[in-house]
């Protein structure tokens, strides 16, 4: 608050900001323009480099759990102390127990993210593309959208049954609608302007597709690509919940019967990394495929 | 009705009774016109009169326009805006829709006729504004084309940049020696490139002048001033004509608030 010292006793904002009183007035007229700055702003600001500043947060949140559980505030039966996640990790890959959990939910997850990924890259290609795709297309899954794809996994149980099945069913339906609508709207965003000056330069409708709608089309489908990753390790974990009997669900839903919640935290963690390396693996995609995007990349330092 | 062929004339253009409607609405209106081999036309006209529709036509963009519309096989046309494909490097949109694989020493060769060589291997992103309509020059005329369309290619550069780019376009004109169309609404750019200047008017040709000025051609010399009056004149804008030069001059006067152009 830098409220100029006025007459007037009571600091609140409403008093000063409804109406300035004339001795404000009179020194914003006399005082010259450059106000003089306060030491803050006067020091050159303290360069914490980016990265530090990244890590902060989550090292702080971290931190915080780990005195919370050591001074005993945080019981062990509501959460245990990231020292035993921890050393838990250590002993469950020990065992073989968590690699070969990783392995059995990772491959549920490739499987059907591929599944998926083909299913909506040719029903986004023939919508976009065709006049007739997208009559047939768009308006179903349009449709099917509004179902929430969660709400399938009774249906997929009573189709496919308990198996693997149900659960690369539900990754790949999760997986198609994000990246189906958001590489079908990058087609349909294609620059009129430039398919006209391609058509002018003899490309033909091939050549169209190839250097004009599906080059105009990679921003979108690389967000697409983001938000279907997010939801096929989201989609995991609901699958994971049906009768497993092997995976980081399975891990999860044997410590929840043993109260053991450093496993269940272990298996959150391991759910998050597994997210987080997805996440910068399409970062780094991104920045080769788009290098010739000019982007904001956020102010400041 | 398009027939893309050089019939032994030496007409490069020819367009009889071409007319062209957009739901109800007459853009063009039974419309002749002939450019004749290496002939540089300007066509000048009020915005919405059809003269984009028209080079649209020529360019085979139009497929909707009745009429006979005889023009070359090599054509190639440059936009207001440059157009570039922002995904292909520099020297890859220019050689862009050609046969056979990408040849970018070809590309490198009409990038250093417009004087960007330099900028081959990057994004487009990263040219100004006139350096990317030098591409988009560069792009049509690795085509080598019989005839040139271009649309206010000018249009959306300073000018300063203007200037550059007009004189550029006069010397690839006169090196490459193809018949130009150039669409545009600025009368002194029409004086200063073209042989002749056509002025569009409610879908058709309305009044068209030989400019047999002498190249380059002087801004303030007494038959540059009658002919820029003049079709000032038809174009509707009267009073600014015979007082004023061209946007350097004006400058220098007292009265700058008047456009010399439409």
């Amino acid at each position: 608050m830098s409220s100029p010292p006025t007459a007037v006793s009571g600091s609140s904002p409403p008093a000063s900001s409804s109406a300035p009183p004339p001795p404000t007035a009179a020194a914003n007229r006399s005082t010259p323009v450059t106000k003089p700055a306060t030491p803050e702003e006067k020091r050159p600001a303290r360069r914490v480099p980016r990265g530090v500043r990244r890590v902060a947060g989550p090292v702080g949140l971290v931190a915080v759990w780990f005195l919370a559980s050591t001074t005993g505030l945080l019981p062990e039966s509501v959460l245990a102390s990231p020292i035993d996640v921890v050393q838990r990790a250590v002993d469950l890959t020990g065992t073989g127990e968590l690699p070969h959990a990783i392995a059995a939910s990772g491959r549920r997850a490739a499987t059907g993210f591929l599944i998926g990924a083909v299913v909506a890259l040719a029903l986004s290609l023939a919508a976009g593309l065709f006049r007739l795709g997208e009559d047939v297309i768009d308006a179903s899954m349009g449709m099917f959208r509004a179902i929430p794809w969660v709400g399938l996994i009774p249906l997929f149980i009573v189709w496919f049954g308990i198996d693997e099945t149900p659960k690369i069913a539900l990754v790949a339906l999760g997986v198609t609608y994000p990246l189906y609508f958001n590489i079908y709207g990058g087609i349909r965003s294609a620059d009129a302007q430039l398919i006209e000056a391609g058509r002018m330069l003899g490309l033909g409708r091939i050549g169209l597709i190839r250097y004009v709608i599906l080059p105009s089309a990679l921003p979108g489908a690389l967000v697409g690509l983001r938000y279907a990753l997010s939801t096929a390790w989201l989609a995991l974990v609901f699958a994971e919940q049906i009768n497993a009997d092997a995976g980081i669900g399975y891990l999860m839903s044997n410590a929840q019967q043993y109260f053991q919640t450093d496993v269940i935290v272990l298996c959150l963690a391991v759910y998050a990394v597994l997210g987080l390396l997805c996440d910068f693996a399409v970062r780094l995609l991104s920045r080769r495929l788009l290098a010739w995007r000019a982007s904001f990349e956020g102010e400041g330092e | 009705m398009h027939t893309a062929d050089s019939e032994k004339s030496e007409n490069s253009v020819q367009v009889h009774g071409l007319s062209r409607a957009f739901s109800g609405t007459t853009v063009i209106d039974s419309l002749d016109l002939t450019i004749r081999q290496g002939e540089f036309v300007a066509l000048l006209g009020q915005s919405g009169c059809g003269k984009s529709t028209l080079l649209k036509i020529l360019a085979g963009l139009d497929g909707e326009a009745d009429g006979d519309v005889s023009v070359p096989e090599r054509r190639s046309a440059a936009f207001q805006t440059p157009r570039l494909m922002p995904w292909l490097r520099v020297w890859r949109n220019v050689v862009l829709g050609l046969p056979g694989t990408p040849d970018r020493a070809l590309a490198g060769r009409y990038l250093a006729e417009v004087g960007i060589e330099d900028h081959a291997g990057t994004w487009p992103k990263t040219l100004s504004g006139g350096q990317a309509q030098r591409v988009s020059l560069a792009r049509a005329l690795v085509r080598e084309p019989e005839l040139l369309l271009l649309d206010e290619p000018f249009g959306a550069l300073d000018a300063l940049t203007r200037g550059k780019a007009q004189r550029l376009v006069a010397d690839l004109w006169q090196r490459h020696g193809c018949s130009v169309l150039l669409v545009t609404h600025d009368v002194e750019e029409a004086l200063l490139l073209a042989d002749r200047v056509l002025v569009m008017d409610s879908g058709r040709i309305a009044y068209e002048a030989e400019v047999g000025l002498e190249r380059p051609r002087d801004l303030g010399s007494p038959e540059f001033v009658r002919l820029r009056g003049e079709l000032l004149d038809r174009l509707g804008v009267r009073d600014a004509a015979a007082r004023h030069g061209g946007p350097e001059r004006q400058q220098r006067q007292e009265h700058q608030k008047e456009a010399t152009t439409v």
